[in-house]
């Protein structure tokens, strides 16, 4: 400590705690806190408030204790990585408020971005459910009236949080103004999604993607994939729920990809679930949830509306996994 | 949460990479590091052993494309071996399967 400057400072404390030590009933709490105010905007650290201690214990009395001098030596010493450790955190604690209030708004900015109301249309019933995992989501949902015809379709980008989000958003731009979007064939529209993807993203991120179509003129669903976990369809006159298997490459891994097309017949009573592997790569126990289990949650439940289908399927895999998912999760269905 | 990844020269231009533990999102980029280099080997020939892998989300399968890719352009045969049944059908359904199949059959052909 330089002697000078540091002399009022000292004259104060050690007036003050002379005062103190006497019981002067003058004294008042208010005193401390001002001159603990005058020091903390003269910064003055923690250490050096004890070693400030310890001057004023040596000067204001004739016979001060040695182990009490030699322990506030100590505490001075303490003092000093103690409040380095101290300092640094609490600016870590600030950046971290800042950067949450960040990630809150862009969170807001992509719930904004994603949601629309489902459609409305007389010959299906639909429901679909899409929870980040931490504040911002790689999943991706789309259900749209095209035409007449029902577009679903649902995505998942490799990678969590931010840049996954950040990912998403351009997807959604990229869906928004592709010509093939209105009545095109869901093979093409995904070739074309693959050539934005693969030259915009980064070499490490992938898309997986699910499209499908319907026409309730023909009755006929369409669908390509994009290496996207399969989803179910559930034949009411067979009772019998099959996956719906489609190969293709995820988007973004190699340009000029060809997407191979699907379609089925689609008779009243049936349905379609739709979902991102946070469906089933849902860990209970320290083990992975099976298709099938997923299969018997639909079944216990398909009887409701397709809203309720949805929030049961949820809530009944995050109870599984105490109310938390590791991964973004999303879920359609769609009876017919 | 922590990986090992032991890298392993077998012989001329041959490499092999172990990882050992559970690849995330916190160790992927340890992932990065030590195997991205490796397959810019212009005719190199690497394989990435999964066999201790524990387990490995999205962001590890990334990483896995990032290498896959950049073998590629760098005609670097590359390869995965020790896959659990698990990660071979995350394997099969994003179609990186297919993408690896290309990568060891080809020579590493830069035209895919």
């Amino acid at each position: 400590m330089g002697m000078i400057e540091d002399e009022p400072r000292l004259t104060a404390y050690r007036d003050l705690l002379a005062r103190y030590v006497a019981q002067d009933s003058t004294f008042s709490v208010e005193e401390i806190e001002r001159l603990s105010e005058f020091l903390h905007e003269q910064d003055v650290s923690p250490d050096e408030l004890v070693g400030m201690h310890h001057d004023a214990l040596e000067q204001t009395f004739a016979n001060p204790d040695r182990a009490t001098l030699q322990s506030l030596n100590f505490l001075m010493k303490m003092m000093s990585g103690y409040s380095n450790e101290y300092r640094e955190h609490q600016a870590l604690k600030n950046r971290q408020k800042q950067l949450d209030t960040e990630i809150d708004v862009a969170a807001e900015v992509q719930k904004a971005l994603i949601e629309s109301d489902l459609p409305s249309c007389a010959f299906a019933d639909i429901g679909a459910v899409s929870v980040p995992a931490k504040k911002m989501s790689g999943d991706y949902y789309r259900i749209v009236n095209d035409d007449g015809r029902l577009a679903v379709t649902i995505a998942d980008i490799v990678g969590k949080g931010i840049p996954a989000a950040m990912c998403m958003s351009m997807i959604k731009y990229a869906m928004d103004s592709l010509p093939e979007n209105k009545s095109g064939a869901p093979s093409a529209i995904l070739s074309s999604l693959n050539r934005v993807v693969e030259r915009n993203v980064d070499p490490s991120m992938f898309i997986t993607m699910f499209y499908g179509v319907y026409d309730p003129v023909t009755h006929i669903f369409s669908n390509a994939s994009a290496g996207h976990e399969p989803g179910f369809y559930y034949s009411a006159k067979e009772n019998h729920f099959i996956d719906l298997q489609a190969r293709g490459l995820s988007l973004g891994l190699s340009p000029n990809t060809q997407y191979s097309e699907y379609s089925r017949k689609i008779d009243p009573g049936d349905m379609i679930f739709l979902l991102t592997d946070g469906v089933t790569e849902i860990r209970k126990d320290h083990d992975f949830i099976e298709r099938k289990q997923v299969v018997e949650l639909i079944r216990g439940s398909m009887h409701l509306p397709a809203a309720r289908i949805v929030r049961h399927v949820m809530y009944e895999l995050k109870k599984m996994q105490q109310f938390s998912f590791a991964d973004d999760f999303t879920f359609i269905a769609m009876k017919f | 949460m922590n990986i090992s990844i032991e890298r392993e020269v077998k012989g001329d231009n041959l490499y092999l990479v172990a990882v050992e533990g559970e690849i995330d999102v916190f160790t992927a980029p340890e992932l990065k590091k030590g195997l991205l280099p490796l397959t810019e080997i212009h005719g190199g020939n690497l394989t990435l052993d999964l066999n201790a892998t524990k387990y490995m989300d999205s962001t590890a399968l990334g990483v896995i494309v990032a290498a896959l890719k950049s073998a590629s352009k760098h005609q670097c045969r590359f390869s995965v071996t020790g896959m659990t049944p698990r990660i071979k059908r995350l394997f099969e359904i994003t179609g990186l399967s297919d993408l690896l199949n290309r990568a060891q059959t080809s020579e590493g052909n830069a035209d895919d």
